[in-house]
Parts: C-alpha cells; sequence; structure tokens
C-alpha cells in the first residue's frame, strides 16, 4: 500500500480519506518515516508521533510541511537561523492555523535560507539541502527544503515564502509546481519577516490543482497582519483543458543578454509556447520597459527592509545571546556578529547602508519611484496580455558552491521572478521539461487577485506538457 | 568603492561586531553590488511617486478595548536572562565604548 500511497497527490489522498478507503493515519506514517529517513537535509524538524485525525475536514489528515520561518507553537521556528536555534514559538502563524483548521497536519518543519535570504539553499545555518534531481545540485531557494521534500515524495504539498522568487525558482530547479499569491491575500502573521513588503506565504506542491487546495484554505485577510486582504474570490479546483482566446505576453526585457537565459532553458520556454499555441493561445512579444531594472531596485528595497526587521534579533527576548564587555550595545553586537551567518550580514549591511543618512534618497527612495515604474509596467501590459510568460529562472539546478563565491551571480537567479514581487501580482512555475536531466520552470504572472484565472492556465498547460515529476523515474537519485 | 571606514561605520549602525577579515570582504564585495545597483540612477524619475507597498490600506485600528496577551510567563519562556518577571539586560550605562 505504501507505494501507492506515495503515487497520490494531496488531493487524491484527502479525497480517499475523505471516502474511507485510507486510514490517515497509515497516510501520515508512510510520509513521517521517509521524512524522518531522508538523505536531503530537506527537514530541520520531524514530528514524532501522530496527531489526532479529523477524516471528514476539507484537508482530511493530508501531511504538511512546512518552512522553518513559520511559528509553529511548540516546534522549532528557526528561520535556518543560528540565532534562532532550538526556538520554539508560544504561537502558531495564521496559514499554517488556518490549514490545520481545515484538516492539515504538520509532519515536520522544512530547511531553507537563513531568513529567506538565498537562491540556492545553502545559506541555511542548519546545512544546505540537496536536489532530489542529482544530489550534488541545490534545490533552489529559499524554499529549498519544502521544494526538495515535495519533489522527493517525502511529503505530499508543503508551504513555502516568497520574497522575490523563493516559491517559484525551487520549485523549477526542483521539477515541481510553486505559487506566489497576490502580495496581501495571505496573512504574514506568524511568518518570521524578511522584507515585509514582498513576502508572501504560498504552496509548492506536485501539481497545479495541489496548488489550488492549498490556497483556499490558506487566503483571507486578518486581523493580526494589517496587509492582508480578503480575496475576491474562493479559489477554484481548476479543470480547463484549453487556452483559446488567451493572450500571452513574452517580454522581450526579461528574455535578453542581462538575463542570461541558457540554451537549454530557452528550448523547453519554446516549447512550452508552442504547447499554448497549440491550445489557442495567441503568444506575442511584450514590453515592461523598466522589468531589467528589478534587481537592482529589489536589492535595495529588499536588504532596507531586512536590516530594520532583523534589529528585533539582539540576544533580549528570545534566541541566542552571547555577552559582550558588561555594557548591553556589546552584547547586542557580539550576539548579532555570532548569530548571523555572511550573506544576512551582507544584507544587513546593504540595507543599513542604503538606508543611513545621506544615501536615503539615492538608494531606497531611487528604489521606490522604480517600483512604482515597474508595476505600472505590468498594468500596461495587462492591457493587451492575460498573462505574462517567462523562465522561471535563467537556468537548471547549478551544482552545490558554484555560485557561493559570487553573491551577485547568485542574485541574477532571481531576475526573472523578482519584477512580479515588486508589482505585488501572483506568479506560477510550473515544470515545461528537462534540460540535461535536470527540470526546466515556466512561469505564468497574471493582475492580482487573477489566481483563478492564473490556476486554470498553468492548469491547461500542465496537462498538455504531461511532464513526470518522479525524479526516480528520471534517473534522479531519489 | 566602499572604504573599510564607511564599513565599519555602518556595521556600527547595525550592530554587528565584523572580524577584520569580514570588513575587508564586505567592503569589496558591497562594492561590486552596488555598481550594479548604480543603474537604476540613470533612469529619470523626475515626477515619478514612490512605491513603498503594494497594497492600497490604510491604517488598520482596532477598537481600544482591553483583549488577552501573551501570559508572562510563556512571554518570557524563550528569554536569554528572565529577570525579575522581565527581560534581563546588561546595564545600558556600564559602556565599554
Amino acid at each position: 500500500m505504501s507505494a501507492e500511497i506515495l503515487e497520490l497527490t494531496a488531493a487524491q489522498a484527502a479525497a480517499a480519506v475523505r471516502a474511507g478507503e485510507l486510514d490517515p493515519a497509515e497516510l501520515y506514517e508512510t510520509y513521517r518515516t521517509r521524512a524522518a529517513g531522508n538523505q536531503l537535509n530537506a527537514f530541520t524538524w520531524v514530528a514524532e508521533s501522530a496527531p489526532e485525525f479529523d477524516s471528514s475536514a476539507p484537508l482530511a489528515g493530508v501531511p504538511l510541511g512546512v518552512k522553518d520561518l513559520f511559528c509553529t507553537e511548540g516546534v522549532p521556528s528557526q528561520s535556518g537561523s543560528k540565532i534562532l536555534e532550538g526556538y520554539r514559538p508560544p504561537y502558531t502563524a495564521t496559514v499554517v492555523q488556518k490549514l490545520y483548521d481545515a484538516g492539515a497536519t504538520l509532519l515536520g518543519k522544512t530547511n531553507q535560507d537563513e531568513f529567506a535570504m538565498g537562491s540556492s539553499n545553502e545559506n541555511s545555518a542548519f546545512g544546505p539541502v540537496l536536489n532530489p534531481w542529482n544530489t550534488a545540485r541545490v534545490p533552489g531557494g529559499s524554499s529549498g527544503g519544502s521544494a526538495a521534500a515535495v519533489a522527493a515524495g517525502l511529503v505530499p504539498w508543503a508551504l513555502g515564502t516568497d520574497t522575490g522568487g523563493s516559491i517559484r525558482q525551487p520549485a523549477a530547479f526542483s521539477g515541481i509546481v510553486g505559487l506566489k499569491p497576490t502580495y496581501g491575500s495571505c496573512s504574514r502573521y506568524g511568518m518570521i519577516a524578511f522584507a515585509s513588503s514582498l513576502d508572501q506565504a504560498g504552496p509548492l506542491t506536485r501539481d497545479v490543482t495541489d496548488s489550488a487546495l492549498l490556497l483556499r484554505h490558506m487566503v483571507g485577510q486578518d486581523a493580526n497582519d494589517s496587509t492582508s486582504l480578503a480575496h475576491p474570490d474562493e479559489i477554484q479546483l481548476p479543470s480547463r483543458r484549453d487556452l483559446s482566446g488567451i493572450r500571452l505576453g513574452v517580454p522581450e526585457e526579461l528574455l535578453g543578454a542581462e538575463g542570461g537565459i541558457d540554451a537549454g532553458v530557452r528550448e523547453s520556454f519554446d516549447r512550452a509556447l508552442e504547447t499554448a499555441r497549440s491550445l489557442g493561445a495567441t503568444v506575442d512579444t511584450c514590453s515592461l520597459p523598466h522589468a531589467a531594472y528589478a534587481l537592482s531596485a529589489y536589492y535595495i528595497i529588499a536588504p532596507a527592509e531586512a536590516s530594520s526587521n532583523l534589529a528585533r534579533f539582539d540576544g533580549v527576548r528570545y534566541g541566542l545571546r552571547v555577552d559582550g564587555d558588561g555594557d548591553l550595545t556589546s552584547m547586542y553586537s557580539r550576539t548579532r556578529e555570532a548569530g548571523f551567518g555572511p550573506e544576512v550580514k551582507r544584507r544587513i549591511m546593504l540595507g543599513t547602508y542604503a538606508l543611513s543618512s545621506g544615501y536615503y534618497d539615492a538608494y531606497y527612495g531611487t528604489a521606490l519611484r522604480v517600483r512604482t515604474l515597474i508595476a505600472n509596467d505590468f498594468k500596461t501590459a495587462f492591457g493587451d496580455f492575460d498573462f505574462i510568460v517567462t523562465p522561471t529562472a535563467p537556468g537548471v539546478a547549478f551544482e552545490l558552491g558554484a555560485k557561493t563565491a559570487d553573491p551577485l551571480a547568485m542574485y541574477l537567479n532571481d531576475f526573472c521572478t523578482v519584477p512580479m514581487s515588486l508589482a505585488g501580482i501572483p506568479g506560477i512555475s510550473i515544470p515545461s521539461g528537462l534540460s540535461d536531466g535536470l527540470p526546466v520552470g515556466l512561469q505564468l504572472a497574471a493582475p492580482s487577485f487573477a489566481e483563478n484565472r492564473l490556476l486554470e492556465a498553468a492548469y491547461a498547460l500542465e496537462q498538455a506538457i504531461g511532464f513526470d515529476g518522479s525524479p526516480a523515474r528520471n534517473g534522479g537519485a531519489a | 568603492m566602499l572604504d573599510r571606514e564607511t564599513v565599519d561605520h555602518v556595521a556600527q549602525l547595525a550592530r554587528l561586531q565584523l572580524t577584520d577579515a569580514e570588513s575587508e570582504k564586505m567592503a569589496i564585495e558591497l562594492s561590486q553590488i552596488l555598481d550594479h545597483i548604480e543603474a537604476i540612477r540613470s533612469l529619470d524619475l523626475e515626477g515619478v511617486e514612490p512605491t513603498s507597498h503594494v497594497v492600497d490600506v490604510v491604517n488598520a485600528l482596532r477598537a481600544d478595548v482591553p483583549q488577552p496577551s501573551l501570559p508572562r510567563e510563556v512571554a518570557l519562556a524563550a528569554a536569554p536572562d528572565p529577570a525579575d518577571s522581565g527581560f534581563g539586560v546588561p546595564s545600558p550605562g556600564a559602556s565599554a565604548e
């Protein structure tokens, strides 16, 4: 039965439990055993025993992986950082609680780049995560543990967060589906903050239907997050098989030289566009005149917000404390020096510099104006197109260590995902095929709160592409 | 190019006690990143309003009525130095600076 269980998507497993055909305890234990014994370092914590199941609830006890940075009451929530090692929060993040209320159960906390800063999961204080398609490669980041765990069948589905691509890029590298919802549609309460104007929770799943099902139970306004908004629609499970009448826009600025799209990724992307045409879509070049500047604006705005958000880690209320010279300031400085890893320090420094007296307007003020231009570019483009499509990442999963010495090269991974983050619009990455045996991601982006339309289009493409997401069946490691 | 003096000043603002080696490396890496970012300063931004937040919301204020919050012992459970029912810290006055 165990092999059959692993073949089920989360939606299928929930349906089987609800129909009385599958024992939720067996489902849970099958995954728990796999997660606890995993060789990918995908989890920072795995449950030791089964919780209680509500087989009649919508999600019927189906186990869930939750990115480490979501606060889960009584369970380690460390955001991949030594400064929060062993921290067990006294409350649970709103989206996690909503999923519990819908019947989901917590299987484990997934590894991530420290404070979600990274594109390879190599910045975790708890060690890198390995890609199940090739364990010499990274799974992407920052939600790398969630992506690897779903791709390797260690958990049916998982929660991640996306600030500049941290759901979409690891989904692409791991051959699964990753959805960044509209900013504000899911509460950020209880998510250990990186960049508050950009952070958004979202699903990492085996297929588009699972993403829709998980998202349905995540969205909603929350009194504890004043930037959350009520989603205008109930999220529907997609069923559309064609794209007739759909206009796809391919932004020339993101596919040009600066994006550095690999030939294999480009080929897979072009094949996906051909598939879209065969389903009835029209595909045309569109222009997002300022999109190529998005990365620069992002690497001012996100570090600026991070430098402020991470001021709370000071050795006073929780986490690590390292004694100083008997005074408060040296205790702060020593604690933060010992507790933060190199990438987090780099971004705190960058953000502090960009916000410091004399540079504020030149950097932060400029970046906020560029953000306006980028958001306007999308508004204009959506007048002519239903969706913007790009490769999710410029390349496939790279080797561990390949980019750790060059922060800029690492940042360029986000070239095609950051523009949507700055504009606050939803984006989904679905697998478009393989290049050199490694998955390639296709990104579709839609106007704010158009998740249902986005899921329908992604579903139609997914069905037509017919990607086999099993690393094991494709010569992978897991 | 950021010099060491600027890096050390920013580190002090950020309450990061960087080692010499870290500061040296930081000066080089931050300079490279800032060089790349400079590109946006070539854009004509005359008359463009800044966007600090994409969501059009106003400050959400709840009614000013007392509500239960975390019990003191729960709030203090993860504190490195829970002292006198509060968060214990070294004296701000005992500065070594």
